[in-house]
Parts: C-alpha cells; sequence; structure tokens
C-alpha cells in the first residue's frame, strides 16, 4: 500500500468517523439523562433528512433555509416523541421504556413507508457541497471536509452548554438523580424535553450531512447508522460527549481499515462495530471515556 | 389425581381432538397460518423464559434461531438437493453426505441453538438490562454476517431452498402435529420449569438481583440456565420455521425478526407463559387478517384506495397503545389456572 | 392519556389523508351473481413494503398497465390480486398459499427478489392444487430449478454474467478486473461468479481478477474498497447489486478520481441511480432486459406508448418484464383454452417466440427465457443503447 494510498484511507476513514461521532453525540445525551437507548433515534435521524429533502424539492426552497427548517421540525418532533412514548412510562421498569422506545422505532418507520413510499429519494446537494479537492493526490469532497468542522462545533456548544450554563447545570443534576432534582425544584420534565429537543436538533444535523454525502433517502436508513452509533457512544463511554466522538472515530477509521487491509473480510464489515461493542463491554463496560460506577442497591 | 390434574389432563387430550378435527376442516392455507401460530408460540415462550421470568433482556433471538434453522436444513436434505442448491461453490465434504431422519436433526439443532447461547451467553450474562440488549443484538447480527460470508457451508445469500416437510413421512397431515406438538411439549416445560424451585430463583433474580444474591442464589449459573433452555427452543423453533416455508436465507434472521417475537411478549405479558401462548396466536392470525388494508375498503360508495404498508401502520399503532396504556400486556404476569375458572363459577353461582 | 389516544388516532387519520386516496367510486352494480364465474384471478405477489419495495412498486406498474390494455381473455373478465409479501420470505410462503388455496388464482406473477420467489415456488411445489408462477426479474437459477412449475420471463445470471465479461474483455478491453460484490444478495453473487469464470477463460489468465470486496446491503459508504481499487491495476470495475448502493458507488469512485469503466447488471436501470449518482453515473455499463431503441418487438413499441402516456416517464427495465410475465399468462390461458391451472402451466412450458415487451421469450427445458441481452451506458443523464448480444453460444 502506498503512502497517498493510506492517506486516502484515513482521510476516508476520519470523514465517516465524524459523521458516526455527530449522531453519536446525541445519543450520548439521551442516554445521559434518561439511561435509555432510544431505539427511535435513528428514525428521528431519516425523519430530519426527509423533511429535508422535502423543503427543497416540493417547496423549492434554498438549501439552507431548507435546513433550518428540518432542523427545527425535527427538534419539536423530537420533544413530541418524548411526550407521547416515553413520559408516560417514566416510573415504569427500565425495560418497558426500551419496548416502547422499540415499538416508537417500529411506527414511524412504518409510516414514513406509508407517507414517503419505500422508492429511494435522490437527495438534491449544492455544488458548495460536492465540489471535490484533490491535494496530494488524496482526493476529498467539500462536504467531507465540512463534517468533521460541524461535529467538532456540536462538541463545543455541548460541553458548554452542560458544563457552564444553568440548563447544563440542571441536566447533569438530572442525569444524577431525578427525585433529588425534583425536590431542589429543578423541572424534570422541560429538562427532559430539552434534552430530547438538543438530541432531536442533532440527529437532523447529522441526517442532512448524510444526505449530502450519501445522497440516498430510503424510510429504513436510520435502522443501521443508529445501532453503529449507539455502538459508538458505548465505545466511548455512554452519557459523555467526548467519549461519543472518540468512539465515533474509532468506529469509522475501523471500518475503513478493515476493508483496506484485508478485502477478503469485507463481508464482515457489519461484524465489526458489533465486535468492538462486545469487546468493549466485556474489558471496560464503562467505556473508554466512562467512569466506573457501582450499582445502587 | 386430583380434579385439576384430571382437567388439565383432559383439556389436553380434547386439544389433541381439536387439532385432528381442524387438520382435516381447514384449507390449507388456514392450516399454515394455524402451524406458524404453533412455532411463534414456542418462540415467544422461549423468548419470555429469558425476558419474562429472569428478567434479562436478551435481543438474540433470530441469531439462535437461524444456527437451528440451519443445522437442521443442512442434516435432513439429500445429497442431491444440497448439490442442486450449491451450484457457485460446492458444499463442504462432510456436510454433503449427511442425512438423517427429522426428529434426531430437530433435536440436535435445539442443541447447537442451546451450546452457541451458552458459548454467547457466558460473556454477556455478567452485563445488565440495555448493555445484555445491545450485546445480544450484536452477536446476533455476527452470527447472520458470518452465515453470510461461509458459503461453502450455508450457501451465503443465496440460500437454501427445497428443504423436506416437516415430519418423518413428508406428509402434510404431518406437520401440524409437529409445531403445535412441540408448541404443547414446551408449554408443559416452561410450566414445570417455573413452578420448580429453579422457577422461584429466575423470579428472584427479576425482581431483585442483589437481593437474591443474599438469598444464596447463584445468579451466573441460572442466568446461564434460562439462557440456554430459551436458545435451544429458539433452535427449534427456527428450524421448524425453516421446514414450513421450505427455504432459508441470512436475511431471514435479520433484527426485526427478534422485535416481532418480543413485540408478541410483550402484547401478552412479560413472564405470563399464557399470555405469551395466547398473544403469538392472535398477532400470527391478526397480521394476515389485516392484509385486508394493503388493499381497497369500498364503505358505503367511497373507496378507500389500499395504501401498501397500511398494515404494518395499524399494528405499530395498536402496539403503542398497548405498551403506553396496558402495560403489563394482555395478562401481565398472571397465569391461567383452573383455580381461577373454579371461582369463577362458584361466584357466578352465588351471585 | 386521553390526549395521548387522540393523537395516535389523529395520526392514523393523517396518515390515511396525507396520502389523499379516499374517491368516490361507483358501487359496483349488477356484476354480482352470474359474473362472478367468469372472472379469471391472477395473483400478484411483490414486495410493495419493506427493504425492497422500490423494486416491488415497479413491476406492480407494469403488471397495472398490461391488465388495463388486456383487460380481458377467453372473453372472461381477468381480476389481478396483489398481494404485499413484506421484502420477507415467511410473508411470500404466506401470500402464496393464500394466493393458491383461498383466493383460488389461476396464476400467480412475481416476485422482485429471487429469494421470495423460492420461498413461494417451495409453497406452490408442496400445495395440492398447483398453480404455475411466471416471475418477471428474478434472475437467481435455483428459482425454476426443480420446479416445474415455475417460469421467468427474464434470462438468468449465468447468461448475464457471461455477456459482461465478453464486453469487460472485447469492447473495454480490460485485462484485468477488480469485484466489488454485494455479499449479502443473491443475484450479485451468483453474477460475479460467472463473470469471473468467463473472464478468466477469456484472458487465459488465473489471476484476472485482481481485487475482490464485498459490502453489504444498506452499506453506504464504499470509500474503503474503492480507494484500494485505485492501486490495484484493475482496468474495469465490476460492481453487481442492487441500484440503490450502486449508485452510491458511481459517485464515491467519481469522488475519489477513480475513471475505470465501472460495468453492472440489469439492476441499474432505475432512474434513481441517474438521480442518485449524478454525473457521476456518465459512462458506466451494464446488460440488461430491453431499450426502446432497439426496437426489440412490436410490443416493445405498444408498451412504451402506454407507459408513457400513463406516467409520463422512462419505464424501468423490471417494469417491462413484469407487463410481459402478465401478457405471456394471458397468451397461454389462451393457448390452454381453459383456466385450469395444469393446462395454463402446459401451455407456458410450450411458450416458443413469444414476442414480448421486454424481448422474444423462448423458454427451455428449465423454464427459464432465452433471450437476448441489451448493453446500455449512461450518457448526457440518460440511458443510452449500446449493443445487443444474443444467447447464441
Amino acid at each position: 500500500m502506498s503512502f497517498s494510498i493510506f492517506l486516502q484511507h484515513l482521510v476516508n476513514g476520519i470523514s465517516l468517523g465524524s459523521l458516526y461521532a455527530l449522531l453519536a453525540i446525541g445519543y450520548t445525551m439521551v442516554y445521559g439523562i434518561l439511561r435509555l437507548i432510544n431505539f427511535a433515534h435513528g428514525d428521528v435521524f431519516m425523519l430530519g433528512t426527509y423533511i429535508a429533502f422535502y423543503a427543497m424539492t416540493s417547496f423549492f426552497l434554498p438549501w439552507w433555509m431548507s435546513f433550518l427548517i428540518a432542523i427545527a421540525l425535527t427538534c419539536i418532533f423530537g420533544i413530541i416523541l418524548e411526550r407521547s412514548a416515553y413520559r408516560p412510562l417514566r416510573n415504569s421498569p427500565r425495560i418497558s421504556v426500551m419496548i416502547s422506545a422499540i415499538g416508537a422505532s417500529f411506527l414511524i418507520q412504518n409510516l414514513a413507508i406509508v407517507i414517503f413510499g419505500g422508492r429511494p429519494k435522490a437527495f438534491p446537494i449544492a455544488p458548495i457541497f460536492s465540489r471535490i479537492l484533490n491535494i496530494g493526490g488524496v482526493s476529498i469532497v467539500s462536504v467531507s471536509l465540512i463534517i468533521p468542522v460541524i461535529t467538532a462545533i456540536a462538541l463545543y456548544i455541548l460541553n458548554y452548554i452542560v458544563n457552564h450554563t444553568k440548563v447544563g447545570m440542571a441536566m447533569r443534576a438530572v442525569s444524577r438523580d431525578y427525585e433529588a432534582s425534583r425536590l431542589m425544584g429543578i423541572d424534570v420534565n422541560s429538562i427532559i424535553s430539552f434534552t430530547f429537543g438538543t438530541g432531536s436538533v442533532l440527529a437532523a444535523i447529522g441526517g442532512i450531512m448524510w444526505g449530502l454525502k450519501y445522497p440516498q433517502l430510503i424510510p429504513l436508513m436510520g435502522l443501521m447508522p443508529g445501532l453503529k452509533c449507539f455502538i459508538a457512544a458505548v465505545v466511548g463511554g455512554i452519557g459523555n460527549i467526548r467519549g461519543a466522538v472518540i468512539g465515533g472515530f474509532i468506529l469509522g477509521l475501523g471500518e475503513i481499515m478493515i476493508v483496506a487491509f484485508s478485502p477478503a473480510l469485507s463481508g464482515y464489515r457489519d461484524a465489526f462495530a458489533f465486535v468492538l461493542l462486545i469487546i468493549i463491554l466485556l474489558v471496560k463496560p464503562s467505556g473508554l471515556m466512562g467512569q466506573n460506577t457501582v450499582e445502587k442497591v | 389425581m386430583n380434579k385439576k390434574n384430571t382437567l388439565t389432563l383432559i383439556s389436553i387430550i380434547a386439544f389433541i381432538v381439536l387439532l385432528f378435527i381442524l387438520n382435516i376442516n381447514l384449507g390449507i392455507y388456514q392450516m399454515r397460518i394455524f402451524n406458524l401460530c404453533g412455532i411463534y408460540v414456542i418462540l415467544a415462550l422461549s423468548l419470555n423464559l429469558i425476558n419474562g421470568f429472569v428478567g434479562l433482556f436478551s435481543l438474540g433471538h433470530a441469531g439462535f434461531m437461524a444456527v437451528g434453522a440451519y443445522t437442521c436444513a443442512l442434516l435432513t436434505m439429500s445429497r442431491e438437493m444440497k448439490e442442486m442448491n450449491f451450484f457457485l461453490e460446492p458444499i463442504v465434504p462432510w456436510l454433503k453426505n449427511v442425512q438423517v431422519p427429522f426428529p434426531l436433526a430437530l433435536i440436535v439443532a435445539g442443541i447447537m441453538a442451546a451450546i452457541a447461547g451458552a458459548l454467547i451467553g457466558a460473556p454477556v450474562l455478567r452485563l445488565r438490562d440495555d448493555y445484555l440488549a445491545i450485546a445480544t443484538l450484536g452477536f446476533s447480527e455476527i452470527i447472520r454476517v458470518i452465515f453470510t460470508n461461509t458459503q461453502s457451508i450455508t450457501n451465503g445469500a443465496l440460500g437454501i431452498k427445497g428443504l423436506p416437510s416437516i415430519g418423518i413421512t413428508g406428509k402434510t397431515w404431518e406437520v401440524v402435529i409437529w409445531t403445535w406438538g412441540i408448541a404443547l411439549l414446551t408449554i408443559i416445560v416452561m410450566v414445570l420449569l417455573i413452578n420448580s424451585s429453579y422457577g422461584r430463583a429466575f423470579k428472584a433474580i427479576r425482581e431483585d438481583e442483589i437481593a437474591a444474591e443474599a438469598m444464596g442464589i447463584n445468579l451466573f449459573k441460572h442466568k446461564m440456565m434460562a439462557f440456554i433452555i430459551g436458545s435451544f427452543f429458539a433452535g427449534i423453533g427456527g428450524a421448524l420455521l425453516g421446514h414450513l416455508i421450505g427455504t432459508i436465507d441470512p436475511r431471514m434472521f435479520f433484527i426485526v425478526l427478534t422485535f416481532n417475537i418480543v413485540l408478541i411478549v410483550v402484547l401478552g405479558g412479560i413472564g405470563s407463559i399464557t399470555g405469551s401462548v395466547i398473544s403469538a396466536v392472535v398477532v400470527t392470525i391478526a397480521m394476515e387478517v389485516l392484509r385486508v388494508l394493503d388493499g381497497d375498503i369500498i364503505i358505503g360508495g367511497y373507496m378507500i384506495k389500499g395504501i401498501p404498508g397500511m398494515r404494518m401502520v395499524v399494528f405499530s399503532v395498536l402496539l403503542m397503545m398497548v405498551i403506553l396504556f396496558y402495560q403489563r400486556g394482555l395478562m401481565g404476569t398472571k397465569e391461567f389456572s383452573w383455580d381461577w375458572i373454579l371461582n369463577r363459577k362458584k361466584k357466578t353461582v352465588k351471585s | 392519556m386521553r390526549k395521548l389516544s387522540l393523537l395516535l388516532v389523529f395520526v392514523i387519520v393523517i396518515s390515511i389523508f396525507a396520502v389523499g386516496c379516499v374517491e368516490k367510486v361507483e358501487a359496483p352494480k349488477g356484476d354480482s351473481g352470474a359474473e362472478k364465474d367468469e372472472v379469471i384471478k391472477i395473483g400478484v405477489f411483490q414486495p410493495l413494503t419493506g427493504a425492497n419495495a422500490a423494486g416491488g412498486a415497479l413491476e406492480k406498474e407494469g403488471v397495472e398497465l398490461a391488465h388495463e390494455l388486456y383487460p380481458e381473455v377467453l372473453g372472461k373478465k381477468v381480476e389481478l390480486i396483489f398481494v404485499d409479501n413484506k421484502s420477507d420470505k415467511i410473508e411470500s410462503a404466506n401470500a402464496a398459499t393464500r394466493l393458491i388455496n383461498k383466493d383460488k388464482v389461476s396464476l400467480i406473477i412475481g416476485s422482485w427478489g429471487s429469494g421470495f420467489s423460492i420461498a413461494a415456488g417451495e409453497e406452490i411445489k408442496k400445495a395440492e392444487r398447483k398453480v404455475p408462477a411466471i416471475g418477471a426479474s428474478c434472475t437467481n437459477p435455483l428459482v425454476t430449478k426443480g420446479n416445474d412449475y415455475y417460469f421467468r420471463v427474464c434470462f438468468i445470471d449465468p447468461f448475464q454474467g457471461n455477456v459482461m465479461a465478453n464486453y469487460a474483455y472485447n469492447e473495454v478491453g480490460a485485462k484485468k478486473v477488480a469485484f466489488i460484490i454485494e455479499k449479502t444478495n443473491d443475484y450479485a453473487v451468483g453474477l460475479a461468479k460467472f463473470f469471473e469464470d468467463t473472464f478468466k477463460e477469456l484472458t487465459g489468465d488465473d489471476k484476472a481478477v485482481v481485487y475482490e470486496a464485498f459490502y453489504n446491503t444498506g452499506d453506504q459508504d464504499f470509500t474503503a474498497q474503492l480507494t484500494s481499487i485505485k492501486e490495484s491495476g484493475a482496468e474495469a470495475i465490476f460492481a453487481p447489486g442492487n441500484f440503490t448502493e450502486s449508485a452510491l458507488i458511481m459517485k464515491q469512485a467519481k469522488e475519489l478520481g477513480i475513471e475505470l469503466p465501472i460495468l453492472g447488471g440489469d439492476t441499474w436501470e432505475t432512474p434513481e441511480v441517474i438521480k442518485i449518482a449524478g454525473d457521476a453515473a456518465e459512462g458506466v455499463v451494464f446488460s440488461t432486459f430491453f431499450d426502446a431503441h432497439a426496437k426489440l418487438t412490436d410490443t416493445t413499441t405498444e408498451f412504451l406508448d402506454a407507459y408513457k402516456e400513463k406516467y409520463d416517464k422512462e419505464p424501468a427495465a423490471v417494469t417491462a418484464l413484469a407487463f410481459d410475465a402478465y401478457i405471456l399468462a394471458l397468451d397461454a390461458i389462451e393457448r390452454a383454452d381453459s383456466t385450469d391451472p395444469t393446462a395454463i402451466r402446459d401451455a407456458i412450458a410450450a411458450t416458443k417466440d413469444f414476442p414480448g415487451a421486454a424481448g422474444v421469450v423462448t423458454l427451455d427445458e428449465n423454464g427459464d427465457a432465452v433471450k437476448s441481452a441489451v448493453i446500455k451506458t449512461v450518457k448526457d443523464g440518460k440511458f443510452t443503447y449500446l449493443t445487443t448480444v444474443d444467447p447464441a453460444k
């Protein structure tokens, strides 16, 4: 393998990894607060992409306006989802909430099939996202440069919110202990809504970026990316925003490198994420960046 | 023999008689659905043992089913059928000439699935709740990916077709005896297991792991046991499913299959054998009945044009309603019992 | 709680109306009773939902169009019964049993996706009342192998792999090729194998396939495979697979600066490929079933005109094949002069030189169509006819 080819692989890996990272942040936020695998996160991501698509193709809005609308609507949708599918089960066993998440994901997918149709849609791409740059024998599409930047910005903003604002403080409190937070006068419900809204905004941004990079929309597009990004979040240490980013990069780079170094193993690529997950769970269940917690009785 | 046991025995015999009557009177299509019901009863019960009674949220069922289905298929097919199927890449020689009778193959299928369950269970059963869920889901995906890639054993994506019909004679009347016979057997095994000291230990673990451990229950041993028994029956269910359809391929055993079974268990009530049985039958039949929704419906001169997929939407809406409003499912953790019926009778007599 | 139930009900209502499908129809008058026996039922099972819904929709269009043009046979009305197999084998088997035993159809058409057709075929073989089935675009040899009641109007993978290998060797002049194969797709795996066999034979070089990598259905990133191909020394890329993934392969190949010709199979002939891949689709070459400009038969013209009038777009090849499956079914019923499934089966088996929209169909002893393949490319954003390859070998 020549050096420029290796560099190309590296670039591919980083650009895929940053996309995973962007989605993993959303997972990790919701999990951090609710201790819930939001199986529907991948479907929220799908929905965001479709909204942007219809805004551009049916309403002929400029791309930036479509993206903003998609982000706003997805955010609202995320909050509604939490209110209708998760809030009624707030005091139920964790398994019930997880089943509700699976059910919600099932419902959104089936609705999407009926409303959007099963045929793939081509996501329109504005020229500034599809310019091909060639730097020293390494080809990069401009969107692949934009994604890491957006991931970094999202990471920075979230870090700021969580660590330096009042809402963030409340979020951290809620994630530690519902009851105590409520007693301290924190409106737990609105904090959870806020978290879900933020998570959905991230899902929408991730979805739009995904659409710009892989411009093909199908109702089930959220399934695999959703699972993989959850894995990225677990690998990094779930509930930890920086960990999610690291997990995303490990997953993206790992997938690319497996195919790059051993084409014969490329058929096993989808298994890589799961193997990684199981190894992490067995060796360090709290994830790379996570802290070990002791089970409370 | 006390009254209740006699009642149980009578109802089992009545059920077997009913099977024969149905076998003669139902059309092939209805019979197929009925057989499918039986298979889903097996699958739902095996998942309920793990998820409902021990409280381990496992999402790996499709993987165990795949192991069972492939084992049974490869063991029962004739050499000629295998050669026809494996036209791209020849089958490995040690599998080519093997052909055993169906009952033996079915047991081996269950055992292979149980072994897979043991291998997977040993490392992941230490995990809790959602981590366990995602790890088992991961394993089932890994099994699927492996089966796709080992072309000389599983024929990869091409799948295998021409699986012999369920049973020894290959006659259609035999199918229902196997599907529902094994379903009945599964029910009996589950009931006996749940009412044994193991069953009480399972429930104790479900209610409170730490307390159970403090009471001297060996957590790992009991979890492993439930997991292995569950995978054994999942393997058998998978094998029956493969033989009922007559063809298998790795895509059949996608995560969605596990979700379907989880949903059946949830609807029936997590931790209720009766619930799982009823829900498996109702859901399987309902999915066929709801097919009407995908076609055109004419109501009072207005035609609602059929929307493909509407059936699934209605199904998922119903499901969400159950999850949100009847969290405990149809039966909760209650079970059918003669006492319940007899007491009711007494009550009605009194009033 | 009440609010929530209202919300859910609202969702259902919205989804029904969103598609805007409620329309007033004339109540069916008078055609009950006596006329009921005069209907010939043809069952169509297709993946209308699930992962393969796109393909199912295409075939459904073809069958519906043919039904509009030819609604009658033997003086009786033909009734189409569509059943969704949900892109799922279990559901396919259910659908087939339902069509055979409950709806009592005389013939079955379908399905997109060989796996679903195989599952249905097993049911047909087992059924007491055997009903013939005609597949439109299922190209896996196993569909008809060992099943006397399954036929198809398309050629099978071995022939297609052979055609493309010849094209790569003779027209492209490639001595080395690279493969990217959709490992989870029986169609792609088969095609690659037959391409490889022929290509090795042609070049006389056992190492003519210099790179071979796989991907899974639903994958969206192929940069790793493509980057490796860049330095593999291949002179052409053969990438058999579903069109959704293939379009992304074309796009990413261009983004990586790969200028090798990309070859594929019939699945690529769908408008979405050009929409998704954009100008990256320029120059890709694939084999397919028919082309408007090749004027394979008179039926082609008829089909194209009717299709353009109804849908106002270019038809996909599988739509033409589904159209063929229907008109061949009618032709066989007419030749059999009966609605008895066994008589129809024998008539189908005897099909020779039948002029379909996607070429002349002659069925061989397996029930597979022996017909010519068309090679096409993408030029200026349009599928463009290159050449026709005859089956004579």
